[in-house]
């Protein structure tokens, strides 16, 4: 059994650990980090509960390996929780209750931040087109469609209201 | 009980049943820091993983651990034989369910395994990879034996007996007869039939099942954490099978990340992790990867089900006759046993109509499949789906609409109380209003209009209805009688802390339902609280009254009474210190918003927390003989009707894509009745995340099995769930008809969208291909299905 | 599962790579963006000894146009690969394809290069490399070697790349002026493995097509080409009657095993309807175009 020293920066902290070959990302955040808001559901890239970011991309998290991440950047929802990156998406999640069991609700959240992200008003299609790879079984969906939809059309608001005079 | 708590006569501060408060279980979960059971971790903790049979039926004839046990890391390897030595079998059948049998079930088995999939050794090991690492290296080897795999010929002379000492495959069957069928059919202006398969499937909790027991061999105490919808009924599972004292077994469930029912059973894996955990004296933790959960969570829904219905020259149903079969697997899942789904369906054929004339028949067989059991709506998707697929067919036959037809036979608002012929008994519901008011969501007018001018086009669209009823709040009728430790009682323990702050602790529990959140709402408005002064204690048994825990639909209706209840009497002995403190008369004060309050003014006499501060520190200044009881315990449990039934009616408006047999869900409508509301918000994504989940039956998902019985789903690009592309936004809709057996009137509305979507949908691809003369009657509706209907593809097999 | 446990190595240039190879023998495997392989390994399928990361070769990322050739390296995401200009402006195919595979998080992982080598037989990228008649370019110990595509797929997860070789680079002509290129799959959720696809590449104009590949995927054990099928629309005009003509001929080109989703029969009967949308589309985007150059 081989094991790799790794130096990764997770949620803007360096870490190093020495870590088997064949520890999983979500595993090394869980078991080496104890950072336990990223899910392990499925282990095959099919359910989304694990995604996080790895040098700023959304990936799953069970599909990359920890000894491959040395000088990687990392984040995870604690990161992203405490940074405030997106209280108001879990904000609009909370108000509409698009979170039921929240087991996928961190996957949930990194995949619609990612969305976000890169389209700053995304049409309802487009939502589900975008989190259609990650499972929740509780909601339906509508209600995370819903959350995510009233958090792009008001930072849309509020950074058309910060332009104004 | 009489009063009935109407929101609207309690608008005030702190009214809020009726009111849609966010949950407050929620911002934890948003930033990852709930805690499910993978999430705990303990000194000492070891993993457990297990090797799982690769035949459908097999002798084991030896099993030599030698290599595995030389993997470093790995620590023990049990057999059958090794955990039988501290665990008990089980046998899961209840005496109510007349003739039933099943075998005893051991954590391991011990001379054959009976599924694919089924837990034959245990390794423990440092991590669970090298936990596998071991199951990897351990050699089973296993004589196979003929399975029995079809359920159709599961009874047929020559075919393989699973358990020979019970003399057949026959696990129960019953006939719920009322009227005179015969005279009916021979008497109907036309009758219609049709056969109906509703699939098999299982419910893909997004958490798998996980536990971790912990066993103090000095106090002789276990802790067992548990993804558990019913930690009283596993905290006696425990202790029964493990031979302890129930007092000596704790099971606690933080955050459970979704359950359906899958998480309300016993497990053989689970227990067996238990057992190890005494036998080794340390923590064990089981944590199923979602391969192993395919073939060893309960599956459901196995029914085939001919159906016959007869109709009158009027237009009326005169009678109804069902034959259901159903397999099981091997064994009858303890406590609540899997003959407990067929039974559903012979009480709830035909529920919504009113009619005479019923005879339904279940026959409930053994297999060599994954056991199955009760599953989110248990029964109902498929009582539902023959029901309304006959009464669409009679509509057709009779040329009448679809709509015009459920008007003339659905039961009358105003004829309640009453029995079904199926002899359940419905304290009251509102099929009219609830299709009158879907009728106002959904302008049907248009829609027909819309699909006229599509199938112009050669779009083939349809429009599905599906009317249904749903048993909540079941009373000891449902598992008590038939001597199952399962209870229907719940309780609730209400406390006003020194701060003046509120703890409620509820034997009902949270799986993402919004348990706590109602419960929360529902102590506030008793007490006289903010909800932010009150705090939930849920899914610990040495901290919570007994109770049932949360399934079929009792932890609004059941749990929220009691809560209700005791919030009540916190509230009135509250108001005896406070009358003794001011002098008032109790009638004269009322406790608003965290303050003691003159009833009549509204002014302030005093906070809470100064009467709390008096009490619980310096109760020298109280008179002697003052009660200062600031912690009120109730329970409630239902007593005139077996069950509160919800009523409700769905519509479906879909595409069929005639080339390719893919259907597109445009739009779904919901409307339903589940009593009072206490929060809509959690109601209605109740309801919506209850629709996807039948969508994904109806569509979707299938446990396939080879003709030989091997499970040919290992993942979820194998087993399709419902994802976010494909489904459709969904309008709900409320009627309110409040059980009269509660001061809160709560029934329950976790079950109804799963209930009635598939009925719903199968109706509207049957409507959208209906010019083209296609039928399709077996779940999943998969393109190929529907491409056979459509004579596109031969039939397989 | 948890995988199987190996040794993990890291490649830091071309020559790491293959020393590496060579290093670590037969039960070694490249592990590129590892979409595929990890979540094998997780079935524990398969044991390799050693995995060799070629994810952070510099040599084997980038998309290049040079004299009519766009080259994309094997370690390029299909992300990258879905926002270059290159790549929309002279392989449209390409484009159109990346938003089909999977999801947004796996794109971010996943390489062309890995999805070419696994060699899934339901994958979109395999089909439209044979349809565009791309190379791809192998290097191992002896050098470099040029497989064509249709020669690269040899089955079910097996190609022509010898087991001490690395897929490299990919090459593919240009688009030419009167090329129409386009994808047409059938999936039961958005982002699954298809039921049936294909890939096509037709040149030509109104009056006649001139050159035509239509390469089937999730029908057959690899891309499966429908060489018949395009030779009946070479030297005609593309009208309904050829697409129907042609839907029915390549059923003809087609052996597809049942799956989950069901019998060789429907597949056969979805190969017919992917086809015939694909050249619809084709007539439609082609008829656009003409308008826009009239215009």
């Amino acid at each position: 059994m081989t094991t790799h020293s790794i130096t990764v920066t997770v949620n803007g902290e360096s870490v190093r650990r020495a870590v088997q070959a064949r520890l999983h990302l979500i595993d090394f955040l869980r078991g080496d980090l104890g950072l336990m808001g990223s899910h392990v559901a499925c282990e095959h890239g099919v359910c989304g509960a694990c995604t996080v970011r790895v040098d700023g991309a959304i990936v799953r998290g069970c599909l990359v390996l920890a000894a491959s991440l040395d000088g990687a950047s990392v984040e995870t929802i604690e990161g992203v929780s405490d940074r405030g990156e997106i209280r108001d998406l879990q904000d609009a999640f909370i108000a509409r209750n698009a979170a039921q069991c929240g087991f996928c609700t961190p996957g949930m959240l990194m995949c619609a931040a990612d969305l976000l992200g890169s389209n700053a008003q995304p049409t309802r299609a487009e939502i589900r087109e975008h989190i259609s790879g990650n499972y929740c079984r509780c909601t339906g969906y509508q209600a995370i469609v819903d959350a995510i939809e009233t958090t792009a059309l008001k930072r849309v608001s509020s950074d058309a209201g910060g332009a104004k005079p | 009980m009489s009063a009935i708590i109407d929101p609207a006569a309690l608008d005030r501060p702190n009214s809020y049943i009726g009111k849609s408060v966010p949950r407050p279980n929620l911002p934890k979960l948003v930033e990852g820091r709930g805690q499910y059971v993978d999430d705990v971790v303990l000194p000492r903790m070891v993993h457990v993983a297990f090797v799982r049979c690769p035949h459908a039926h097999a002798l084991i004839k030896r099993i030599d651990a030698k290599d595995a046990l030389a993997v470093p890391g790995v620590l023990r390897v049990f057999t059958g034989q090794d955990l039988a030595v501290v665990c008990d079998p089980w046998v899961a059948v209840l005496v109510h369910l007349a003739g039933m049998k099943s075998a005893p079930q051991y954590p391991l088995p011990l001379v054959r395994a009976t599924w694919h999939g089924e837990a034959v050794v245990a390794v423990v090991a440092d991590t669970r990879a090298l936990a596998e690492d071991g199951v990897s290296r351990v050699l089973v080897d296993y004589d196979p034996l003929p399975a029995v795999a079809d359920m159709e010929t599961a009874l047929a002379p020559g075919t393989p007996l699973i358990h020979p000492e019970l003399g057949d495959n026959l696990c129960f069957q019953r006939i719920n007869e009322s009227g005179d069928v015969a005279a009916a059919f021979k008497a109907a202006h036309k009758i219609v039939e049709a056969t109906f398969h509703t699939g098999r499937h299982t419910g893909v909790t997004l958490e798998p099942r996980s536990i971790l027991a912990d066993y103090n061999k000095g106090s002789g105490k276990l802790v067992v954490h548990h993804s558990t919808q019913a930690p009283h009924m596993m905290q006696g599972v425990f202790a029964k099978q493990l031979r302890m004292a129930e007092g000596d077994v704790r099971v606690i469930c933080v955050d459970v990340g979704g359950s359906f029912g899958i998480k309300v059973h016993v497990y053989p894996d689970e227990v067996a992790t238990v057992a190890i955990a005494k036998l080794m004296g340390r923590p064990v933790k089981f944590i199923a990867d979602r391969l192993e959960s395919f073939g060893s969570d309960i599956h459901a829904r196995d029914h085939r089900i001919h159906g016959k219905m007869a109709v009158d020259a009027e237009g009326r149903i005169t009678a109804i006759d069902i034959d259901d079969l159903t397999g099981i697997g091997p064994y009858s899942v303890y406590p609540r046993t899997s003959a407990i789904e067929g039974n559903q369906v012979i009480n709830l054929v035909g529920g919504p109509y009113d009619f005479a004339n019923y005879r339904a028949k279940t026959t409930v067989v053994l297999q060599n499949k994954t056991p199955t059991c009760q599953y989110r709506a248990v029964g109902h998707p498929i009582a539902v789906t023959v029901t309304e697929g006959l009464v669409d067919l009679a509509a057709e036959a009779l040329g009448m609409d679809p709509i015009t037809f459920r008007l003339k036979n659905l039961m009358r608002d105003d004829s309640y109380p009453r029995t079904s012929p199926a002899g359940m008994k419905f304290e009251g519901l509102s099929h009219i209003k609830s299709l009158g008011r879907l009728m106002d969501m959904i302008d049907y007018p248009a829609l027909r209009a819309e699909q006229d001018a599509a199938r112009a086009k050669g779009i083939y669209r349809g429009i599905g209805f599906a009317a249904f009823i749903e048993l909540t709040n079941p009373s000891p009728f449902m598992y008590g009688i038939g001597g199952a430790r399962i209870s229907a009682q719940d309780g609730c323990s209400v406390r006003i802390d020194p701060d003046g702050s509120v703890v409620a602790a509820t034997g009902v529990t949270e799986q993402g339902q919004g348990t706590e959140g109602i419960i929360r709402q529902i102590v506030a408005e008793a007490v006289g609280v903010a909800v932010g002064a009150v705090r939930v204690i849920t899914g610990d048994t040495q901290n919570t009254p007994y109770g049932g825990g949360t399934w079929a639909c009792r932890g609004a209706g059941i749990g929220g009474e009691a809560a209700l209840q005791a919030g009540l009497a916190t509230r009135a002995a509250a108001l005896e210190v406070a009358s003794a403190m001011l002098q008032a008369h109790a009638d004269t004060l009322d406790i608003v918003d965290g303050n003691i309050v003159d009833r009549a003014t509204a002014i302030i006499r005093m906070p809470l927390s100064e009467l709390t501060r008096i009490v619980y520190f310096r109760g020298d200044t109280l008179p002697p003989g003052l009660p200062r009881e600031l912690m009120q315990t109730r329970h409630f449990i239902t007593k005139e009707y077996p069950f509160a039934f919800t009523n409700g009616i769905q519509a479906c408006w879909l595409e069929v894509d005639v080339e390719t047999g893919l259907i597109k869900l445009l739009k779904h409508w919901v409307v339903e009745d589940c009593g009072r509301i206490i929060n809509p918000l959690l109601v209605d994504e109740q309801v919506r995340g209850g629709v996807v989940q039948g969508i994904g039956g109806a569509l979707y998902e299938h446990c396939a099995y080879s003709p030989e019985g091997q499970l040919l789903v290992g993942s979820m690009a194998d087993y399709l769930v419902p994802m976010a592309a494909e489904m459709p936004d969904i309008e709900v809709g409320h009627i309110e008809t409040p059980t009269r057996e509660s001061l809160l009137g709560a029934k329950g509305a976790g079950e109804a969208g799963t209930a009635g979507a598939p009925a719903a949908i199968m109706n509207a691809i049957n409507d959208a291909l209906r010019p083209l003369d296609a039928q399709v009657l077996a779940q999943p509706f998969s393109p190929e299905r529907i491409l056979q209907a459509l004579g596109k593809v031969p039939m397989r097999g | 599962m948890k995988a199987p446990d190996f040794i993990y190595c890291r490649a830091e240039s071309l020559a790491d790579a293959l020393r590496l190879k060579a290093e670590h023998g037969d039960q070694a495997r490249w592990l590129a963006g590892g979409q595929s392989l990890l979540a094998a390994l997780a079935f524990r399928l398969s044991e390799p000894t050693a995995l060799i990361d070629i994810s952070r070769i510099d040599a084997l990322r980038g998309i290049t146009f040079d004299a009519g050739v766009v080259r994309i390296g094997a370690g390029t995401t299909h992300t990258a690969l879905g926002v270059s200009d290159i790549i929309r402006r002279h392989v449209p195919l390409l484009a159109e394809a990346v938003p089909l595979i999977a999801h947004a998080a796996i794109r971010n992982r996943g390489t062309i290069g890995g999805s070419l080598a696994f060699a899934d037989p339901a994958a979109e990228l395999p089909a439209c490399c044979v349809a565009l008649e791309a190379t791809l370019i192998a290097v191992g110990p002896k050098g470099e070697r040029r497989i064509a595509a249709n020669a690269f797929f040899e089955g079910v997860y097996a190609t022509a790349l010898r087991d001490d070789e690395l897929l490299t680079w990919i090459e593919i002509v240009a688009a030419q002026a009167d090329e129409q290129q386009t994808l047409v799959e059938l999936t039961r959720r958005s982002g699954d493995y298809a039921m049936a696809g294909v890939a096509a590449v037709l040149r030509g104009d109104a009056a006649e097509i001139t050159h035509a590949r239509l390469v089937f995927f999730a029908l057959g054990d690899r891309p499966v080409a429908a060489a018949k099928a395009a030779a009946l629309l070479v030297g005609k005009p593309l009208d309904e009657a050829q697409v129907a003509l042609a839907a029915t001929a390549s059923a003809q080109e087609i052996d597809p095993a049942g799956d989950l989703n069901g019998g060789p029969e429907m597949k056969t009967h979805l190969a017919q309807v992917v086809l015939s949308r694909a050249l619809r589309q084709i007539m439609t985007q082609a008829k656009a175009k003409a308008e826009r150059t009239a215009a």
